[in-house]
């Protein structure tokens, strides 16, 4: 029971590393990318490739998991998501629909269609027993790494000047250019930013999420999920839909497996139903 | 007999905001009655509530003399409760006469009319004709609405609000933004509104107020600050403190 | 600009006659129309060897159609249509591995109960952003898709329904191999459908649709019930997708999970992209380029076809997608002069929507 909900835990702030940056493109510049999980992947496939041919040990692997999906990130920020921000969301969808079957394909076609296998450290692997609680290792190592990077993403949102120009451009980009704040470049920055933490959490999850060529549709819907459920106005909201999602998509296939994905969908309706603007989301 | 449109002790609040405070208010059958008040004075909102868009907190509304307080928005443009808006709300890409013709069909029942080519029925056509002609639109019908000079485009907006056959039209600063060159031809058709029509003008421009009003009503701080003739409100001192003072700033 | 009142009015009745023209005109059909349909129907006798594929894109085509009308014209986005051809093609399936063979008898039932289905998920869309309608969409979709998988004793589960099997359509035409009756049945069927929906748009209520999606606040303001008319339009063309599904349950006689699967909802959207949205030749002229496109790229690179598919989509929308498809409009008749010829997008959904 405890270790579903640890299992449950660790899931879920893997999401949320994963999906924050969809967050923040959604919240910062109102864009539908359903290319999100491309970058994750993207990371996934990094710290595969490089320890899988060429030796790097896992945790050297993970800086480059992250700068190499953010600098693509912000590539493609600068040259093609650029001319969409004031473009419907059909379109919006349409684009983003477009980079996931191309990043599909290329993959596929690169790195073949099956799972990648990432052989974790000697170190990370097992359980071991805490006040009778069966705790994985891995998990463990997951739950401390998202934690840090939770509490950075707050403190920087929250203590930083460069925190303190986004959230004045999340509330109103309009006003945030009259008082002089760059919004292109905080939009490239936290776009760049995003991406590298999904192509983080990409390689942290290859383990436990698997990570093959559809990666990127086979998650779409949680991202998507995080964001709506959890709102953009900040980032605990979708922090607390993450471990929600996480924890009840873990208890709900380890209790009731035949129901599958049938609880997390039917959940997500209902919360959008109630509340369009997402669980958490400040009343406007 | 039933004022057009009544208000008993109107209120609305946000949170801990009294956006609008307590507002009882008679527009009278036939009446041009123009609503002014400060920037913040709660128009806005007045005007949300009194069509639908927002409920009350408390309150009653009336349209000739039945409660509407609970219609949606499109039942009391049924009832015969039409606006225009500040900033222009027209559909971008349909033509004026589409523009018209939707308004005039839905009026006349065709919205449900999934089968029949519009303009298939005399009645709908010869009253799209007498509303073009009425707002001068008659040259444009064929042009795409966000191809129209701004003038014409603020034509169309009372234009709509009319093809509804409203008894009561709220007019929500119809010459904002128009030029000079176009000014005169959009004041010219406001002043030319049958009378049947019972007008409330919600208006910050004070020569529009003047020409066009018989009554005036002074909103401040979301409650009603005065009432009266033209003559009246023009010198009261009070008002001119509240209002004329801080528009002759602006 | 000045108006000239004596012209005006001195032969109100030659106004009125010309404006019901000019509305009325909307509802003929064009030469360009006329030809399309001859065209069609002519492939029955001229490509034999093609009709497989031909029938496939009479479905696909039907499918994108009944897109249209939500996107194109009542603005809704949908990242789950699937949801409705999935479960029409499962209806008709079912009831046919039950015994009820009449093709056409399917159909109304298939169709009857999709758009119950339509009807009842129509309320999910009412309400929110853009962004939740296409979550909610999508969450509908994903749903009929695990509960199809899951009941595996009603729809076979990830094996697919088998054993269907069809009656002659009216008794007379029994399917063949070569796909020749399936086509005839599909063409026709996805041509009455047409008319009634070409039919439609021209309407009040046609009209009363492309005013909400132009402008809802504005569409309220002239006493449209906006959600009534939602629901009704929504209610429709789920009841159109059904039908698609079902035509492509009883002419394959197969239905595999890959009815209810996300890339069909997206791929019909790219279909209705490549032919324009809002005018409803968009998804039948869609679906001839999608399909050619797709054969010509499963040929060329039969695994990674799916590449081009995403490098078209980005290159449209990046190109500007009406752009590219004004031309094609053009010859669809409505009173759109534009003698200007500027690109005529859709208005762009306001940046904030709250």
């Amino acid at each position: 029971m405890l270790t579903i909900l640890f299992d449950g835990i660790a899931y879920g702030m893997l999401l949320f590393v994963l999906a924050c940056g969809l967050a923040v493109t959604l919240g910062l510049m109102n864009f539908v990318n359903l290319a999100h999980g491309a970058f994750a992947m993207a990371g996934g496939y990094v710290t595969a490739v490089l320890m899988n041919r060429y030796g790097v040990p896992f945790l050297a692997t993970l800086p480059l998991a992250f700068i190499v999906p953010a600098i693509v990130g912000l590539l493609l920020e600068r040259t093609l998501y650029r001319p969409l921000y004031g473009r419907s969301h059909l379109d919006q969808v349409l684009f983003s629909i477009g980079l996931v079957f191309m990043a599909v394909a290329a993959v596929d076609y690169a790195m073949g269609s099956q799972q990648q296998l990432i052989q974790l450290p000697a170190w990370l692997q097992g359980r071991v027993d805490v006040l009778g609680i069966q705790v994985g290792l891995y998990r463990s190592f997951i739950i401390v790494i998202c934690g840090v990077l939770v509490v950075a993403l707050q403190l920087i949102l929250s203590r930083t000047r460069f925190g303190s120009r986004l959230r004045a451009a999340v509330d109103d980009p309009r006003v945030a250019r009259g008082l002089g704040i760059n919004v292109s470049m905080i939009f490239a920055t936290t776009f760049a930013v995003g991406s590298g933490l999904a192509g983080l959490g990409g390689a942290l999850g290859a383990e436990i999420l698997g990570l093959d060529p559809t990666f990127p549709l086979k998650f779409m819907i949680y991202f998507l999920i995080v964001v709506t459920v959890g709102g953009t106005s900040s980032i605990t909201g979708p922090f607390l839909a993450s471990l929600i999602l996480g924890i009840a998509d873990v208890a709900g296939k380890y209790y009731v497996p035949s129901l599958g994905a049938f609880v997390i969908y039917t959940l997500m309706i209902v919360v959008l139903i109630l509340r369009p603007q997402g669980l958490f989301a400040r009343a406007r | 007999m039933a004022a057009a449109l009544e208000t008993r002790g109107l209120m609305k609040r946000f949170g801990g905001l009294v956006a609008t405070d307590n507002v009882t208010f008679r527009l009278e059958q036939g009446a041009r009655h123009a609503l002014i008040g400060p920037n913040g004075a709660g128009k806005t909102t007045l005007i949300n509530l009194l069509t639908g868009v927002l409920k009350p907190t408390s309150g009653q509304i009336l349209l000739q003399g039945e409660d509407i307080t609970g219609l949606r928005p499109e039942r009391r443009v049924q009832r015969g409760l039409a606006r225009t808006f500040q900033i222009n709300q027209l559909f971008p890409a349909m033509t004026p006469l589409e523009t018209i013709g939707l308004a005039v069909s839905e009026r006349l029942g065709g919205g449900r009319d999934w089968w029949r080519v519009t303009g298939s029925r005399r009645e709908i056509v010869d009253e799209i004709v007498e509303i073009a002609q009425r707002f001068r639109l008659a040259d444009v019908l064929d042009e795409r609405t966000s191809n129209l000079a701004y003038g014409k485009q603020r034509l169309l907006e009372i234009a709509v609000a009319f093809a509804c056959r409203p008894r009561v039209l709220l007019l929500d600063e119809p010459a904002a933004g128009v030029p000079e060159a176009e000014r005169h031809e959009l004041l010219a058709t406001v002043a030319a509104l049958p009378r049947d029509v019972s007008v409330l003008l919600i208006e910050h421009d004070m020569d529009l107020v003047f020409s066009f009003a018989d009554r005036i009503s002074v909103l401040v701080n979301g409650a009603l600050f005065t009432e009266g003739s033209v003559e009246e409100v023009s010198a009261d001192p009070r008002v001119r403190a509240v209002y004329l003072g801080e528009s002759v700033d602006e | 600009m000045h108006a000239d009142p004596t012209a005006e009015t001195a032969t109100p009745s030659s106004t009125a006659d010309a404006v019901r023209r000019r509305l009325v005109r909307k509802g003929r059909w064009s030469v360009a129309e006329i030809a399309f349909w001859l065209v069609a129907a002519a492939t029955l006798v001229f490509l034999p060897e093609r009709h497989l594929i031909l029938n496939e894109i009479a479905i696909i085509g039907l499918f994108a159609l009944s897109l249209d009308l939500i996107l194109g014209y009542a603005g809704i986005v949908s990242l789950g249509h699937a949801a409705f051809f999935g479960f029409g093609a499962y209806a008709a399936g079912i009831l046919a591995k039950h015994g009820l063979a009449d093709p056409l008898l399917g159909l109304a039932v298939a169709s009857l109960a999709t758009a119950l289905l339509g009807f009842a998920t129509s309320f999910l869309v009412l309400r929110g952003t853009d962004l939740t309608k296409l979550m909610v969409t999508l969450g509908v979709a994903l749903l009929l898709g695990e509960i199809a998988n899951q009941a595996s004793w009603l729809t076979g589960g990830a094996d697919g329904l088998q054993g269907i099997s069809m009656g002659p359509v009216l008794g007379l035409f029994e399917f063949d191999i070569f796909g020749t009756t399936a086509y005839a049945y599909s063409l026709a069927v996805t041509f009455v459908l047409f008319v009634i929906a070409r039919r439609i748009v021209v309407s009040p209520f046609g009209l009363s649709l492309r005013s909400i999606r132009d402008n809802p606040l504005r569409a309220r303001a002239v006493g449209i019930p906006v959600n009534r008319r939602l629901v009704a339009v929504y209610t429709l063309a789920a009841a159109y997708a059904g039908v698609a599904g079902a035509l492509l349950a009883q002419t394959t006689q197969f239905v595999s999970l890959d009815v209810l699967a996300f890339h069909r909802s997206a791929d019909i959207m790219l279909v209705l992209v490549i032919g324009g949205a809002g005018y409803l030749y968009g998804g039948l002229l869609g679906a001839i380029g999608f399909k050619i496109l797709q054969d010509i790229l499963s040929a060329w690179t039969p695994q990674y076809w799916q590449f081009w598919i995403g490098l078209i989509l980005v290159v449209l929308v990046l190109a500007g997608r009406e752009r590219l498809t004004d031309r094609v409009k053009a010859l669809w008749p409505r009173s759109r002069p534009s003698p200007d010829g500027k690109a005529q997008a859709l208005p762009v959904t306001p940046a904030r929507e709250v």
